[in-house]
């Protein structure tokens, strides 16, 4: 792999920070240069949130530059829609089928996007958009903040690391008393790319944008 | 020992190795987890100072006393501090204290753009400035160094894409702190500045920045990166990682330390490339000093002052210098511009929403769903308004600040109206955070000058923006030992003010009548509003729903702005999953129709 740029978009307290942390440590674990950063502006909850994440042999800016990104990750449809501009022609997309309507579309002066809007904007850069459904899972396991170990489940089928350094990380940096619950929700992100969008059987590690032209 | 840092991290985890035994500081971002990463340490003292000013004084005080110490705050913070940060920098010091300010370029959350370099030349001192976390890392040692070397404060400048970044270091070294115990050196010359002592120091000063200007030349962090010599680039701090990409063709000067700035290594590099560019944030500090020194130089003739840089502007910048070729950016899709903005909100649950709503009513400025922008109507009070989530009160449809300007000043601001004689009566807002840093001074002020305002505490327990850090209200240290809590309305009433309510902060009826109240008497008065932060809540209350029945549409609890209470279809329902339930209530409270309670209720009452 050359190099792999990766956003990660959605809402203050749907657990962004902590999923783009461990994409960068799992990155460190597999030899790589990364840098990453956060733009999160002054709500503690419920303000637009985006992680810039990039892994290479060497890094110099810690943000990608529009129309740079290889991998899109949104716990939030709008959030998705919103960023389409730094895609890459071609970059992967994918989107938890979640809607956070903003104050403006709560009062009625404005419309939430559909998810044919949101997949038409996207469609302009992105060469293929999964939307799954990461908010549904993690309700029914009972912890909406597993969500963010689903999202991740589902990138990293589009990045080259070893499942087993993935399950690592993440078990150095979340609680040993909710470890397995993180851990199902992550396997079950791998699933829902796996078996539902990329077809039984079609992916191993390293699918997708990885096996293009990167690898 | 290899990580991924933060900067703030970086920089707290190399002062903790250099020997560091006590840090100061008040939370701002994007400074505030180096203060939270130092407090880990035990072996440290960390603190919440009550302002920068005072954590600026500790710090100079273990300073004196012979221990490596540090004081860090974000850029306005150091407005706070200068007072003694140029007392720091006149005395000198009996150990290393280095002064870590945090620059906010973009305005991700401060109240402007300023750029701090400027009080290095200021303040006489030298100024660090690390580009990733590795170098803010290394940094911190050269920063203690150069500080007992030349008996100065050391001004380490980072910026919110420093701070706020994630990169790989090697901490290669371990904590060594200094054999000899704590001593103060009674030295009167050197620690009282009476005007005769004061005239001593200040040639001092001149020798030592002209000592630091040549110990910048052999500065390891100032490097040059032999390139192709068409194009030098000078630059530092993140710029400089953004210019890497840029110009990969380029030669570089790195600056690691930029004042004062090495004249001769900046004279050779440019002798030895056919054209310099400077690559910086916000104001053209370097070019100026360096074509100062008769070295042609651009810069900001392509690169802008205001805002924050990132590699596509730098790319543009380029372009327009003739630097960078091939093609432009792809088009802009027009469609997401064209996308519901999300601003930062008020929580649901937040304990300043109720008192809002109340102050937002009684002046008339909510705004019915569907308007755009403040209703045309006068608003019948003046509320000036401080620094804390609360200022996101401004918004629609709660409207309910008219200023904020900087710490503290609703207070002076509001009795400053009053005095100009305008016939609105005044209320001040203020944080309980942020009326212990700088609320305090203007009180008595206002009780000494016989101000007729009314002065809103918002107490939530804790310094709810910058991420929940203690301070001196809460009783808790910063690194989490109980001590001893300030009572603000033994405070207030200590200064002098008689007409001091404490109210509770999810309760309409009660803070509607003690604003009537406070509105009503001629005298100056306190309002305490007392209530949680919503995102400490440990267990989330019973979620509110409203009954379709008797629900009539008639929005009003839309103009609480609570992001729980949302339509569909013109209905309004209550996402369950945001809602903060029995520890609020306020919807339920002010609901007309008395339409919105829990489910339980709603059943009992629909099948009698």
């Amino acid at each position: 792999m050359k190099k792999l740029e990766i956003l990660v978009t959605g809402v203050g307290g749907q657990g962004i920070i902590l999923a783009s942390d461990i994409m960068g440590e799992a990155a460190l674990a597999a030899g790589y240069d990364v840098k990453k950063t956060d733009t999160i502006g002054m709500a503690q909850r419920g303000g637009s949130v985006v992680s810039h994440v990039r892994i290479a042999q060497r890094v110099w800016s810690p943000l990608i530059k529009e129309g740079e990104v290889d991998l899109l990750l949104a716990f939030e449809k709008l959030e998705a829609a919103r960023w389409t501009n730094y895609l890459r022609p071609g970059a992967v997309a994918i989107v938890n089928q979640h809607a956070l309507p903003p104050l403006s579309v709560n009062l009625g002066n404005e419309p939430y996007p559909s998810d044919e809007e949101i997949s038409v904007i996207l469609g302009h850069r992105s060469g293929r958009t999964y939307f799954v459904s990461g908010t549904q899972f993690a309700r029914e396991l009972g912890d909406v903040r597993t969500l963010n170990m689903f999202m991740l489940g589902c990138a990293s089928l589009f990045m080259p690391f070893k499942v087993q350094t993935w399950k690592e990380t993440i078990s150095q940096r979340v609680a040993a008393g909710i470890r397995a619950l993180n851990i199902t929700a992550f396997d079950a992100g791998r699933k829902e790319i796996r078996n539902v969008h990329l077809g039984k059987g079609s992916a191993g590690h390293g699918a997708g944008v990885m096996d293009k032209e990167d690898v | 020992m290899i990580k991924l840092l933060s900067g703030n991290e970086a920089l707290a985890l190399g002062a903790y190795h250099a020997g560091v035994q006590v840090a100061a500081a008040y939370p701002g971002t994007p400074s505030t987890e180096i203060l939270e990463a130092i407090a880990r340490f035990s072996d440290v003292h960390a603190e919440w100072s009550t302002n920068e000013k005072v954590a600026m004084e500790v710090a100079l005080g273990a300073a004196y006393a012979g221990v490596r110490s540090m004081v860090s705050m974000k850029q306005v913070g150091l407005n706070v501090a200068s007072d003694p940060f140029i007392a720091a920098a006149t005395t000198g010091l009996n150990a290393g204290m280095v002064v870590i300010g945090a620059d906010d370029p973009g305005i991700h959350s401060s109240q402007n753009e300023q750029d701090n370099r400027h009080y290095a030349k200021l303040a006489k001192v030298p100024m660090l400035e690390p580009s990733d976390s590795q170098e803010a890392y290394d940094i911190m040692a050269y920063a203690f160094d150069i500080s007992e070397r030349f008996d100065t404060p050391v001004l380490v400048r980072t910026t919110t894409r420093v701070s706020h970044s994630k990169s790989v270091v090697r901490a290669e070294r371990s904590r060594t702190v200094p054999k000899r115990p704590p001593a103060f050196p009674h030295n009167v010359t050197k620690y009282v500045m009476l005007p005769v002592h004061a005239r001593l120091r200040h040639p001092v000063i001149e020798e030592r920045l002209v000592k630091l200007a040549a110990y910048a030349e052999t500065f390891a962090l100032n490097q040059v990166e032999w390139g192709g010599r068409a194009l030098g680039v000078i630059a530092s701090g993140v710029a400089y990682q953004y210019a890497r990409e840029v110009f990969p063709e380029a030669s570089f000067l790195k600056l690691g330390m930029t004042y004062p700035l090495p004249r001769n290594l900046i004279r050779q590099f440019a002798t030895r490339v056919e054209r310099i560019i400077v690559i910086e944030e916000l104001d053209p500090f370097l070019q100026e000093n360096i074509q100062a020194m008769g070295i042609r130089v651009s810069g900001k003739e392509f690169i802008p002052r205001a805002g924050e840089l990132n590699p596509d502007i730098v790319t543009e910048g380029g372009r327009s210098a003739g630097l960078v070729s091939g093609n432009p950016a792809l088009p802009k899709i027009d469609a997401v511009s064209q996308l519901p903005r999300r601003p930062p909100l008020l929580c649901p649950g937040c304990p300043h929403t109720g008192i809002f709503f109340v102050l937002s009513s009684l002046s008339g400025r909510l705004n019915p769903p569907g308007g755009k922008g403040r209703s045309a109507r006068e608003p019948r009070l003046v509320i000036t308004g401080d620094i804390g989530c609360y200022t996101l009160g401004t918004y629609p449809p709660l409207n309910v600040m008219d200023t904020c300007a900087c710490m503290g000043a609703s207070i002076g601001q509001a009795l400053g109206m009053e005095k100009a004689g305008i016939s609105k009566k005044v209320v001040a807002v203020i944080g309980d955070s942020t009326f212990l840093h700088s609320g305090i001074t203007p009180l008595v002020n206002a009780v000494y000058n016989e101000g007729q305002i009314t002065i809103i505490i918002l107490d939530n327990h804790t310094t709810a923006m910058t991420g929940h850090q203690e301070h001196p209200g809460t009783g808790i240290s910063a690194q989490g030992k109980k001590t001893r809590a300030v009572e603000l309305e033994r405070l207030v009433r200590g200064v002098g003010v008689t007409d001091v309510r404490v109210v509770n902060a999810f309760d309409i009826k009660e803070l509607r009548a003690a604003v009537r109240s406070a509105l009503d008497n001629p005298e100056l008065s306190v309002i305490i509003v007392r209530g949680d932060c919503s995102v400490r809540l440990s267990g989330r209350g019973v979620p509110r729903v409203v009954s379709a029945e008797k629900c009539n549409q008639c929005d009003a609890c839309l103009l609480l702005g609570c992001p729980a209470i949302q339509t569909e279809n013109g209905r309004v329902f209550i996402e369950a999953a945001l809602c903060a339930g029995s520890a609020c209530t306020l919807c339920q409270q002010i609901c007309p129709r008395r339409a919105i309670s829990q489910q339980s209720e709603l059943e009992a009452e629909e099948s009698p």
